[in-house]
C-alpha cells in the first residue's frame, strides 16, 4: 500500500489543485524476481541493433543471426515472466529505472510496466517477431543490405516492446517515435526505388499528424492531472469534466488512427508495401498497425468515461472496416489487397474497443490472432513472390497451388480464419464483436452491427478472391514472348517454410486457445468479461447470418475468379472505380490538405523573402559593410597601430578619470 | 645607530615552487644541449626533455595541490602567491603546452619541421632555399618555448606588480623569437616577430608606468599592501586610478581586447602554426590569470567601479572580433579575430566578479585553450607545394576529397560557435551565466550578439567545406604524424567530453576559484 500513497500524494502535490480529491484506484505493485529484468527485453535488441548497423561489412556472414537470437532472447524472457506474473497476485508490476526527466513539477521516470495486457503484447511482438525475423534471413538472403535489415528489424522490436513495456504516456511516446523511424527506415528500405522512398515520406508525414494528437493529449494530461503515469491518470481521468475528457480522447483517437492506418488517416498504410515483404508482415500487419489499438486498450479508463468518445471510435472503427473492404475487393496486388485487409481488420478492432466493457477484450483476443493469420498471409505472399520472381499483380499467377503445397497450404489456414469459418481462430474472434455491435442500445446496434456483418461477407468475397486468383484456376503467368521473365515457380527453403507452418498452426488454434482465458487474464486491466447479449436480434441469428453471409461472399467470389480473370484491368462501373482509387480519399486529402497546405507554404515563403529575408539581409549587409570599413584600419603598419593603441590608452585613461572624479563626487 | 647588516632571506616554499624551477632548468639544461649534442640527435632529445619536463613540472603542480591552505600560499616575502586559482593556472598552463609541445616536434608533415633552420639567413637567397628544402629546424625553439611557459606560471601566481612585470618579460621575449623562426614565408614571419616586440614593448611601457603610478599611491607593489592603500589611504585616488588604467592596458594588449588587439591577426597569420597554438591557448591562460589577479586581489577595494569601462572594452572587443572575422579570407586570421572576440567572451566572465565569474573565466580558458590547439593543428594538415595553404578559396570541397579531416574541422568550428554538446558552448553558458548573475546583462547582450555574428563566418567555413565543389587547385590534406594526431585527439575529446560531461570540471573550477593576497 505505501508505493500506492505516496504516488496519489505525489500526483495530488503536482496537480496543484487542492480541490481535486485524487483517488489510488489503479495500483503498481514492484517487479520482483525475474520481473526486475524486464529492462533486458528491451536492452538486449537495442544493443543488437546498435551493433549491426555499426560493425562493417565483417558481420555480414552473422548479424542476421544475431538479429534473430536477440529477439528469440526477449521471447524467451518474455515468456518466462508471462509465467511468473501468472502466479502473482497482483498481476500489474512497475519497475522504474532512473527518473528521465525532472523538470519542476514534471516528473517522467524510465519506467516499465509489466501486466497481462503488456504480456500479451510482449509474447506477440516477441514470438510472430522471431518467426518473421528467421523467414527474412531466406528471404533477404540475397539483399546486400541484409545486415542494415536486420538492424533496423531489431531497432523496431525494442521500440515496439518499449511502446508496450512504458507506464507512463512519455515512454509510450518514445516508443511510438521509435517504431515510426523504424517503420520509415524499413518502407524505404530500397531507398534507390523512387516509389519506396516516396511511400517511406507518406508513411512518416502522415504519421506526424497523427503524433501531433498524441503529443497533445499528453500535454493536455499533464495540464490537467499533473502526471503523465499511468497509475495516476487513470485512478484521476473520472474527475475531469467531460469536455476535458473528450478533447483528450479525441487527440489520443487521432494519434492511434495515424499509427493504425484508420480513417481519416489510412492512406499510407497500402503504400507502405513498398518494403520488404517480412517487414509487412510484422510492422505493417502483425504488431506496429495495431498499437493504435494498444493505445486506446491501455486507456480504456479514459474512453469508458465518456459516451461520445466512445461513439466516435466505434464510428471510425465500422467506416474504417467497411472502407478497407470496399477497396480491397478492387486491387490487384497481393500486399495491397492484404493490407487494406489489414485496415479493415483494425477497423473491427477499434469498433471492438470503442464499444467498451466486455469488447476491449475482444479486441484484444482479435488482434492476437490477426497477428498469426495476417502474418502468416503475408509471409505466403512473399514466400509466393519468392518463387515467381517479385510477381505482385494477382491476375498473373493462378494455379500455383500445385508447385507450392506448403505455402498453399498455410495461405489457406490463413484465409479460412480471416473469413471466420469454424473452427478457425478468425471465427471466435470475429463473430463476438459482431454480437458485441449488436448489443449497441437503439438504432446505432443495427448500423453498427449491419456494418460489421456487411464487412464480414465482403471480407470473405476479397479474401477468396484473393486465394482463388493466386493459387487456383488457370495459370497466368508472365513469359518471355509477352518482354517478361519466364516463370518457374518453386517452393521457398525451410528457413521460411518453417515460419509459416508454425503460424499456420497458429492461425488455427489461436481462436480457442485465446477466446476464454484470454478475457479472463485481461480481467485486471480491461474489466471482467460480460457476454452481451444483443435484445435486437438473438446471439444464434446473428451467428448464422454472419456465416451465411461468409459463404455467400466466398462463394460469389469462387464464381467469378474460378475461370481466372482478364490480365489487364477492365472498364469497370463507378463503384470499382472508385475503390480502384482508393474510394478518392487520396483525392479528397489532396484537395483539402496538400492543396491549401501548399498555398499557405507559399504565402508563408513569400513573405519569408520579402520581409524576414530582408531583415536578416540587410543586417547581414550591416555586419559585411562595417566588417570591410572596420578591416581598412588594419593597415599591416606597426606606426598606425601603435597609434590606435595610444588613442585606446588616451580613452581608456580618461574613463578612469571620469569614474574616479565620480567617485570623488 | 647600529645598523643591521645581515641580509634577511625572504622565506621559500619549495613544493610551491618546484613547478617553475624544474622548468627553468629543463630550459637552461636545453640550451646545453644545443652545445653539446649533436645536430641530428637534438629534435629528438629536446622534444624529450621539454615534455618531461613539463609532465614532471605538472606532477609538482599535483603533488602540490592539496597541501596549499590559505596561510601557505604566500611565499618570497609576499611576492609569490601559490594558491588554489594560481595552482589551476598553472596546471592548465601546463597542460595546454604540452599538447602545444606536440605540434611544435612534428617532423612528417615538412621535412626538417615547422621551424626554419637558421633565421639569420637573408630570406629568398641560395641559402636558404636550400635550408627549406632539406635542413632540419631550430631545435631552440623548445628551451624558449619552456622559459615562456616557465614565465606564465610565474606571471599568474604573482602577487608583487615588479614580478609581475618581470614575469611578462620572461614569457614574452621567447615569444617574440618563435614567431620568427616560421620555415616558410618567412618574411611573414619576420614581420610578425617585430611588430609583436615593438608593440609588446610599448605595452609593458605602460604596464611599467602604471606600476609607477601605484608605487606613488600606494607605496609598495605587492598587493596586500596596495590593497590596504586602496581601502584606506588618505592619498589622492587620481594616481590609484591612471596607474590601474595603465596597467589594464598592459595587460590587455596580452590578452588581445580591442583596441589593443591590433597585432593579434598579424602574429598569429605569420607565426609558425605550432606557436600560434601555443599562443592563442596559454598566453591567453596567462594573460587573463594575472588580469584576474590584479582585478579580485589587488584593486577589488574600489568595489568595481572601473567595471563599466571594462565592460566597454568586452563590448568592443566582442563586437570588433566578430565583424572583422565576416570579411577574413585567410583562416589563421579568422581564427585571430575569432580569439580577439573569445577574449571579450572571458572579459564578460571576469566582470562577473565573484567567484561564479572566476571560475567560469577559469573553465573558459581551459575549454577554449583544448579547441583552439586542436583547430591550428587542423590547419598544419592542410598543404600544397608552398606549405600550409590558408586561404579560405582552397579549402573549397575539402568534405568531398577528405571527409575524415572536415568532419573534425567541422566538429571543431561547432565548438567555436558554441553549438551544444561541446565545449565551447558549456563555456560560453557558463561566462554568460556569470555575467548575468554580476548584474551585468548588458554585457551579456552584446556577447550574444556577436557569437551570432561570429557564428556566420565559422559556417562559411563548413559550408565552403562541404556544399563546394572541389577544385583544381584544392590542396591535400597530410596524414599527421603521431604526435599531430595525438595532439589532435586530445584537442577533439577534450571539446567533447567538456560538452557532454562538463561537471568534474565546473565543479573544480568552482572549488578553487581563490585567490590569496
Amino acid at each position: 500500500m505505501q508505493p500506492t500513497l505516496m504516488l496519489a500524494e505525489a500526483a495530488q502535490a503536482s496537480a496543484g489543485d487542492a480541490s481535486a480529491a485524487l483517488q489510488a484506484a489503479v495500483a503498481y505493485a514492484p517487479a520482483t524476481g525475474i520481473l526486475s529484468y524486464m529492462w533486458l527485453l528491451i536492452a538486449v535488441p537495442a544493443v543488437s541493433a546498435l551493433i549491426l548497423l555499426t560493425t562493417g561489412r565483417w558481420a555480414d556472414k552473422w548479424g542476421h543471426w544475431l538479429g534473430c537470437a536477440a529477439v528469440l532472447f526477449s521471447f524467451v524472457l518474455g515468456a518466462a515472466m508471462f509465467f511468473e506474473l501468472r502466479d502473482l497476485p497482483n498481476r500489474a508490476v512497475q519497475l522504474d529505472l532512473y527518473s528521465f526527466i525532472p523538470v519542476g513539477s514534471l516528473q517522467v521516470d524510465f519506467g516499465f510496466l509489466f501486466d497481462p495486457l503488456t504480456a500479451c503484447f510482449v509474447l506477440l511482438i516477441t514470438g510472430v517477431g522471431f518467426l518473421i525475423h528467421l523467414y527474412a534471413t531466406g528471404y533477404m538472403a540475397h539483399d546486400e543490405g541484409r545486415r542494415r535489415f536486420f538492424g533496423y528489424f531489431n531497432l523496431f522490436i525494442a521500440a515496439m516492446l518499449l511502446l508496450v513495456l512504458g507506464n507512463n504516456y512519455v515512454m509510450l511516446y518514445f516508443g511510438w517515435e521509435g517504431v515510426g523511424l523504424a517503420s520509415y527506415l524499413l518502407i524505404s528500405f530500397w531507398y534507390g526505388r523512387p516509389s519506396a522512398a516516396t511511400a517511406g515520406k507518406k508513411a512518416f508525414i502522415m504519421n506526424r499528424v497523427g503524433d501531433a494528437g498524441l503529443v497533445l493529449g499528453i500535454f493536455v494530461m499533464f495540464a490537467q492531472l499533473g502526471s503523465v503515469n499511468y497509475d495516476v491518470v487513470f485512478s484521476n481521468a473520472g474527475l475531469l469534466p467531460s469536455t476535458t475528457i473528450l478533447v483528450l480522447g479525441l487527440l489520443l483517437l487521432l494519434g492511434a488512427c495515424g499509427k493504425s492506418g484508420q480513417f481519416p488517416l489510412q492512406a499510407w498504410l497500402p503504400d507502405a508495401m513498398e518494403g520488404p515483404t517480412p517487414v509487412s508482415a510484422l510492422i505493417h500487419a502483425a504488431t506496429m498497425v495495431t498499437a493504435g489499438v494498444y493505445l486506446i486498450a491501455r486507456s480504456n479508463p479514459i474512453f469508458s468515461a465518456n459516451l461520445t468518445l466512445q461513439t466516435v471510435v466505434v464510428s471510425v472503427g465500422a467506416l474504417t472496416l467497411l472502407l478497407g473492404c470496399i477497396i480491397g475487393s478492387a486491387k490487384d496486388d497481393i500486399k495491397r489487397v492484404l493490407a487494406w485487409s489489414t485496415v479493415s481488420q483494425i477497423g473491427y478492432m477499434f469498433l471492438g474497443v470503442g464499444l467498451g466493457g466486455g469488447a476491449y477484450a475482444l479486441a484484444i483476443i482479435h488482434l492476437l490472432a490477426h497477428g498469426f493469420f495476417k502474418a502468416n498471409m503475408f509471409l505466403g505472399a512473399g514466400s509466393v513472390m519468392h518463387g515467381m520472381n517479385d510477381q505482385v499483380d494477382i491476375r498473373r499467377f493462378g494455379g500455383l497451388w500445385k508447385y507450392m503445397k506448403i505455402t498453399w497450404l498455410t495461405f489457406m489456414m490463413g484465409w479460412l480464419a480471416i473469413i471466420g469459418i469454424p473452427p478457425l481462430s478468425g471465427f471466435f474472434t470475429k463473430e463476438p464483436i459482431i454480437v458485441a455491435a449488436f448489443a449497441r442500445p437503439g438504432w446505432t446496434g443495427w448500423l453498427y452491427g449491419f456494418a460489421a456483418l456487411i464487412g464480414a461477407g465482403l471480407t470473405a468475397f476479397y479474401m477468396t478472391r484473393l486465394f482463388i486468383l493466386t493459387f487456383h484456376g488457370p495459370k497466368r503467368w508472365t513469359t518471355a514472348k509477352e518482354g517478361s521473365v519466364d516463370q518457374h515457380p518453386h517452393e521457398s527453403p525451410w528457413v521460411m517454410t518453417i515460419p509459416l507452418i508454425l503460424l499456420a498452426l497458429g492461425s488455427i488454434f489461436a481462436g480457442w486457445l485465446m477466446a476464454s482465458p484470454v478475457a479472463e487474464w485481461l480481467t485486471p486491466v480491461l474489466g471482467p468479461p460480460v457476454e452481451e447479449h444483443p435484445t435486437t436480434l438473438s446471439h444464434t441469428t446473428i451467428t448464422v447470418l454472419s456465416l451465411a453471409l461468409t459463404v455467400a461472399g466466398a462463394g460469389l467470389a469462387y464464381a467469378l475468379f474460378n475461370k481466372g480473370t482478364a490480365l489487364e484491368p477492365q472498364p469497370a462501373g463507378a463503384l470499382v472505380t472508385a475503390a480502384r482509387n482508393n474510394l478518392y480519399t487520396d483525392a479528397f486529402n489532396e484537395a483539402v490538405f496538400e492543396k491549401p497546405g501548399k498555398w499557405f507554404t507559399r504565402a508563408l515563403v513569400f513573405v519569408d523573402n520579402k520581409g524576414v529575408d530582408g531583415l536578416v539581409n540587410g543586417l547581414a549587409a550591416l555586419v559585411g559593410g562595417g566588417s570591410g570599413r572596420l578591416r581598412r584600419l588594419q593597415t599591416g603598419f606597426v606606426r598606425s597601430y601603435a597609434l590606435s593603441m595610444l588613442l585606446g590608452g588616451v580613452l581608456v585613461l580618461g574613463a578612469f578619470a571620469a569614474v574616479q572624479l565620480g567617485w570623488m563626487g | 645607530m647600529g645598523e643591521d647588516f645581515s641580509v634577511n632571506l625572504p622565506d621559500l616554499n619549495y613544493a610551491a615552487l618546484a613547478p617553475m624551477l624544474i622548468l627553468f632548468g629543463a630550459a637552461c639544461l636545453g640550451v646545453l644541449v644545443e652545445a653539446f649534442v649533436p645536430r641530428r640527435a637534438r629534435n629528438a632529445v629536446q622534444l624529450v626533455l621539454g615534455l618531461l619536463a613539463l609532465v614532471a613540472a605538472l606532477v609538482a603542480v599535483l603533488l602540490h595541490a592539496p597541501d596549499v591552505t590559505d596561510s601557505n600560499a604566500l611565499t618570497g616575502a609576499l611576492s609569490l602567491s601559490i594558491d588554489q586559482a594560481g595552482l589551476f593556472l598553472q596546471g592548465a598552463i601546463l597542460v595546454l603546452a604540452i599538447v602545444s609541445l606536440l605540434l611544435f616536434g612534428e617532423r612528417t608533415l615538412e621535412n626538417g619541421g615547422p621551424f626554419v633552420a637558421q633565421a639569420a639567413i637573408t630570406v629568398g637567397s641560395e641559402l636558404d632555399r636550400r635550408q627549406a628544402a632539406k635542413e632540419s629546424g631550430a631545435t631552440e625553439v623548445y628551451p624558449l618555448a619552456i622559459f615562456a611557459v616557465g614565465g606564465m606560471m610565474l606571471f599568474v601566481t604573482s602577487n608583487n606588480l615588479l614580478v609581475m612585470f618581470v614575469a611578462l618579460e620572461v614569457f614574452s621575449l621567447p615569444l617574440y623569437l618563435l614567431c620568427a623562426l616560421a620555415r616558410r614565408k618567412r618574411l611573414l614571419s619576420q614581420e610578425a616577430a617585430l611588430k609583436y616586440f615593438l608593440l609588446g614593448a610599448y605595452a609593458s611601457a605602460f604596464f611599467l608606468f602604471g606600476l609607477a603610478m601605484i608605487y606613488g599611491f600606494a607605496g609598495a607593489v605587492d598587493f596586500r599592501t596596495i590593497h590596504a592603500s586602496v581601502t584606506g589611504s588618505t592619498n589622492s585616488p587620481i594616481l590609484l586610478f591612471i596607474g590601474l588604467a595603465m596597467l589594464s592596458i598592459g595587460l590587455l594588449f596580452k590578452a588581445a581586447a580591442a583596441p589593443f588587439h591590433v597585432w593579434t591577426p598579424d602574429v598569429y597569420q605569420g607565426a609558425p602554426t605550432a606557436v600560434t597554438a601555443f599562443m592563442a591557448a596559454c598566453t591567453k591562460v596567462a594573460a587573463f590569470g594575472a588580469l584576474a589577479r590584479v582585478l579580485y586581489v589587488g584593486f577589488d577595494g574600489l568595489g568595481w567601479e572601473f567595471t563599466p569601462v571594462l565592460g566597454v572594452i568586452a563590448v568592443l572587443t566582442m563586437l570588433i572580433g566578430a565583424i572583422l572575422a565576416v570579411t577574413q579570407t585567410d583562416l589563421k586570421r579568422l581564427l585571430a579575430y575569432s580569439s580577439i572576440a573569445n577574449a571579450g567572451y572571458l572579459l564578460v566572465g571576469v566582470l562577473g566578479g565573484g567567484k561564479q565569474g572566476l571560475s567560469s573565466m577559469l573553465f573558459y580558458l581551459v575549454a577554449y585553450g583544448f579547441l583552439v590547439i586542436a583547430a591550428f593543428a587542423m590547419l598544419t594538415l592542410v598543404r600544397d607545394a608552398d606549405g600550409e595553404a590558408t586561404h579560405l578559396a582552397r579549402w573549397a570541397g575539402l568534405g568531398r576529397r577528405s571527409p575524415l579531416f572536415a568532419g573534425v574541422f567541422t566538429f571543431l568550428l561547432l565548438g567555436f560557435a558554441g553549438i551544444p554538446l561541446t565545449s565551447g558552448f558549456v563555456a560560453k553558458f557558463a561566462v554568460f551565466g556569470a555575467g548575468i548573475n554580476g548584474d551585468q546583462t548588458w554585457l551579456v547582450l552584446f556577447g550574444v550578439l556577436s557569437s551570432i555574428i561570429l557564428a556566420f563566418p565559422y559556417l562559411r567555413v563548413v559550408v565552403m567545406m562541404w556544399l563546394s565543389e572541389p577544385g583544381e587547385t584544392t590542396p591535400s590534406v597530410s596524414i599527421p604524424g603521431m604526435l599531430t594526431s595525438t595532439a589532435l585527439m586530445i584537442g577533439v575529446l577534450v571539446t567533447l567530453v567538456l560538452g557532454v560531461w562538463p561537471s568534474p570540471l565546473l565543479d573544480l573550477t568552482t572549488d578553487v576559484s581563490n585567490f590569496i593576497r
